[in-house]
């Protein structure tokens, strides 16, 4: 286990190499403005992001543990979310959720975030365009435009989104939030415009779980593409239609 | 027909100060209320990241669906040619604007970041039904304000029907916007429905006629102007019709959610097993709210006793509320269905019932909003000729409303 392990990360740092390279012979303009291939990776802080990209998640609920709550321990602290000791009203970027089949009694654990919408509801129903897509698919509240209706926890269909009950003091200066406005998973936007993987993710695979995959849905040769080849997964919700950047499998 | 003569309340009476001093303490009240929820955050109120949307919105909705529903009076005059409404069209118009206003404030003071209106007005994303409401609302505002002016000013009173007929579409479709806010929820088990747009325009005539209707009665009784018991027959009976036709909305509304599976855990959550909600529906929306009305607005007895009329009226306006708390905030109690065929729980409430109660601030500034639109009513009464001098046929010293409530009583 612990040599595959090895491996599959020489692997991945070789492919890593190898992307690298290529980005940066892909750097090469013919003109200004024109690339021979645009980039899947990080990109420089001036460049908008591509719509080539599309970030995205598998969660593989086999290897998700009942009872770990590494990614919600990483992510509360990615974003500073420590709870004021009032459940209803403390903000949950992602959440294990257990569930138990009614017919087979059959038990599943599985994290719930925001499930980056190609047609995000939340998107569609926010009024001042606070609530948007970026263009390589993460979903994203710009703080600075929300007033705060909440029309958009009324239209999310995986109840990822939270608001902002009360003052906030020692803010993360990487995810600043906002008292009165809405907030929710935003892929750790700031980790991966540096190449980084989502704080819950590695988390997941610092404990050895690997329940959680992401990557570039478009790349064909991402580990995402290759694991959602693999496993049959399955959108939540699917029956509304609306792309979710996060499968599952195994549920 | 004589033509009608308008007159401004005297406003010099102790009742009249009585009524302002008493709905400017209660804006007053609404007022400090919001801003203890914006200054602690809305951790104070009963609202949570699973009730979103709490009794503040109950009484918005209500309000902003009644506004709609008070011109009626105004529409049949001028749309509908019948000339007898026509002395109290001014009123009608007045209060669906001022209901419209005690709406959008209570809307407004809650929102997370009241300060940040001006962003509301000046980003839009026009896919959003709520962007296209803030233009329906603020333009009902400034069609309605053309269509009183079209009437106040004697020049103009021949685009009076024009600007009636403008406002008639206008309403309409403001009330489908406010009722697709809910219809155009995909994600909750009750709504998603088209119903839900004329629903809410039904539900508007039922509401607003009520409210019409009190405004009336107390604005012609307080200032011992006469009223004839005709229009108020006709008014009681269009009221019965919009009650009825509510009645009928619901029925089909839940009818057709019972014959789909998938919508039978909301059904009997609201139906049988919702709790407080299930009260709230039964009792107060359908029994004393929709039931006890139509039985005192059909029967012989009552039917002729301005006092029952009145109390027909406020049942409606407690069933009205109470629809719309059953609308909003039972539709977000029963939880979301994120994996059908499973129990769900987690530390975010997934699967479970999610309990809500109304906070002190939420209420009052619920209130408030009422209070404010009343309060715009009747300054505005006291201000510009809102209310004939009399209405009907009768001349001066007829007892005939005193004659109605001794039958009354």
């Amino acid at each position: 286990m612990q040599s595959r392990n090895a491996k599959s990360k020489t692997n991945r740092k070789r492919r890593e190499f190898i992307g690298r390279a290529g980005a940066a012979a892909a750097m090469l303009t013919l003109a200004p403005g024109v690339r021979l291939v645009d980039l899947a990776l990080a990109r420089p802080a001036d460049e908008p992001a591509s719509d080539k990209v599309r970030w995205g998640m598998l969660v593989d609920a086999t290897k998700c543990a009942q009872g770990c709550t590494e990614c919600v321990d990483a992510c509360n602290e990615e974003f500073g979310l420590e709870g004021m000791g009032r459940p209803k009203t403390d903000a949950q970027y992602i959440r294990k959720i257990d569930l138990k089949d009614k017919t087979t009694g059959k038990r599943y654990s599985l994290p719930m975030l925001c499930q980056h919408c190609e047609t995000a509801p939340c998107v569609d129903v926010c009024p001042t365009g606070a609530s948007f897509r970026r263009i390589d698919g993460i979903v994203l509240v710009d703080k600075h435009i929300c007033i705060g209706c909440r029309y958009c926890m009324m239209a999310c269909p995986f109840k990822a989104r939270s608001f902002v009950h009360e003052n906030l003091t020692d803010q993360v200066p990487e995810a600043p939030r906002g008292k009165g406005t809405v907030e929710s998973c935003t892929f750790c936007v700031h980790r991966v415009d540096r190449d980084r993987e989502p704080a819950c993710v590695e988390a997941c695979s610092r404990e050895g779980h690997e329940a959680l995959t992401f990557g570039d849905m478009n790349d064909p040769n991402s580990r995402l593409s290759q694991r959602l080849r693999e496993l049959p997964n399955r959108q939540i919700r699917a029956d509304l239609g609306l792309n979710t950047g996060v499968r599952y499998h195994g549920v | 027909m004589k033509p009608v003569r308008y007159q401004t309340l005297a406003g010099q009476s102790g009742g009249y100060w009585v009524l302002l001093a008493a709905l400017a303490a209660l804006v007053a009240i609404g007022y400090f209320a919001a801003h203890y929820m914006e200054v602690h955050g809305h951790y104070v109120t009963g609202m949570s990241n699973q009730i979103v949307w709490g009794t503040p919105h109950v009484f918005a909705v209500f309000l902003i669906v009644a506004a709609s529903g008070a011109l009626n009076t105004a529409s049949i005059s001028s749309v509908f040619g019948k000339n007898d409404y026509k002395p109290l069209a001014r009123l009608s118009a007045l209060l669906s604007v001022a209901l419209l206003v005690g709406g959008l404030i209570v809307l407004v003071l809650d929102l997370g970041r009241p300060e940040r209106l001006i962003v509301a007005m000046t980003y839009y994303n026009f896919k959003s039904i709520f962007a296209w409401n803030i233009f329906l609302y603020i333009g009902f505002l400034g069609v309605v304000a053309v269509y009183l002016w079209m009437m106040f000013e004697p020049r103009m009173n021949k685009f009076g029907k024009t600007a009636g007929t403008v406002a008639f579409i206008w309403r309409f479709v403001l009330t489908t916007g406010t009722g697709s806010i809910f219809g155009f929820l995909v994600a909750r088990q009750a709504y998603d429905a088209a119903i839900m747009a004329p629903l809410f325009i039904i539900m508007s005539l039922s509401f607003g006629t009520a409210i019409f209707l009190l405004v009336l009665v107390a604005a012609f009784e307080w200032t011992g102007r006469p009223l004839d018991d005709d229009i108020l027959r006709r008014l009681k009976n269009l009221l019965a019709i919009f009650v009825s036709a509510v009645l009928y909305m619901t029925l089909a509304y839940h009818l057709t959610n019972l014959y789909a599976t998938e919508h039978h855990g909301v059904e009997r959550f609201i139906l049988l097993e919702g709790g407080v909600y299930t009260t709230v529906f039964w009792l107060f929306q359908i029994i004393l709210g929709s039931i006890v009305p139509l039985m005192i607005l059909f029967s012989p007895t009552f039917s002729r006793s301005r006092r029952a009329l009145v109390a027909a009226s406020i049942l409606v306006v407690i069933g009205g509320l109470a629809q719309v708390y059953v609308i909003i905030i039972g539709a977000q109690a029963f939880p979301l269905v994120l994996f059908p065929g499973m129990e769900e729980s987690s530390t975010f409430f997934d699967g479970a019932v999610n309990d809500y109660t109304p906070s002190a601030p939420e209420i009052l500034l619920g209130i408030g909003g009422i209070a404010l639109a009343l309060l715009i009513a009747v300054v505005a009464m006291r201000v510009l000729p809102f209310l004939p001098e009399r209405l009907g046929e009768q001349p001066s010293g007829t007892s005939e409303p005193e004659a109605a409530e001794a039958a009354a009583g």
